[in-house]
């Protein structure tokens, strides 16, 4: 009875603690390293023209109009998804949604930091890896370092980043996190 | 795996990324209630289904989810041109002669 009450207390203070979808997840292979982020501060934004200039100003990190580009200041990156649509990431405990809750000018800010997980492909075969699910040319003249956008891996939705030469921030929704992990590690397997 | 250019990214993307919406450029109807059964069953069922050229929605789906307009050749499988949602249909199409 007593060692029943203890297994129960123990698991009760556990869910206090926060578990992030596949924290600490790692996989290395010869070419690749492949590593779970930590978790981010994430909005998903949507706004006219009009608005993007008090918005670019309140969020600290100007929001690109060109196609598959991105723009990063301060831990803050802000990824064009579409003609009127970012993905802003900070990675630097700072509140984008806030930021923007003060702008008055038309926009649609909503909080997505815990919709989705981060997985960062690093190493020589990189894009060999991603190339194994998703269809895009990831040369790095098609694909310079800063391109993002969303596309395919495998069967899941992902946004992509790629932040150096030799690395990318695959983004995907907590429930396909899984997949994603599982799809890149025997795609890295393969690469190598 | 066909490529598509999407006039919103500006670029040619895998085709993976689209989804087929329909065809394009069918008024909706202003008064749908003072419609008789024939006009309407025209306008909600009936798709012209050409063997040749066709005028398409399409949707960037998993890329700047928008809706576009394209040609196709539906005998080739081949996309003649794309053009952005709202603009009208293109009269001389690229590659048409004259």
């Amino acid at each position: 009875m007593a060692k029943a009450a203890a297994k129960r207390s123990a698991s009760a203070a556990a869910s206090i603690e926060r578990h992030p979808a596949l924290a600490g997840g790692e996989v290395t292979t010869a070419g690749v390293r492949l590593a779970v982020l930590p978790p981010a501060e994430r909005i998903s934004l949507r706004a006219p023209e009009a608005s993007i200039t008090a918005l670019t100003r309140a969020l600290g990190v100007s929001l690109p109009k060109a196609p598959k580009t991105s723009a990063a200041k301060a831990g803050r990156t802000a990824l064009w998804l579409g003609p009127d649509e970012w993905l802003v990431i900070d990675e630097a405990g700072g509140d984008p949604l806030a930021d923007c809750a003060g702008v008055k000018g038309l926009h649609s800010a909503v909080g997505i930091s815990h919709r989705n997980v981060a997985i960062s492909v690093s190493g020589r075969q990189a894009a060999d890896t991603i190339n194994a699910g998703c269809p895009q040319d990831l040369s790095l003249a098609a694909f310079p370092v800063g391109a993002a956008s969303r596309t395919v891996l495998g069967k899941v939705e992902i946004v992509l980043l790629r932040t150096q030469e030799d690395t990318f921030r695959v983004e995907c929704w907590r429930s396909f996190s899984d997949y994603v992990l599982a799809f890149l590690t025997k795609a890295a397997t393969d690469a190598a | 795996m066909l490529l598509i250019h999407c006039p919103y990214c500006e670029e040619e993307r895998p085709e993976l990324e689209f989804r087929h919406a329909g065809e394009a450029h069918i008024a909706r109807p202003t008064d749908m209630a003072a419609m008789s059964d024939e006009d309407f069953e025209k306008f909600f069922f009936i798709r012209s289904n050409p063997k040749g050229v066709i005028y398409e929605r399409w949707r960037h789906v998993h890329g700047c989810a928008r809706f576009f307009n394209a040609v196709r050749d539906t005998v080739t499988d081949k996309f003649v041109m794309t053009y952005k949602a709202g603009e009208p249909q293109p009269k001389k199409l690229p590659g048409a002669g004259k």
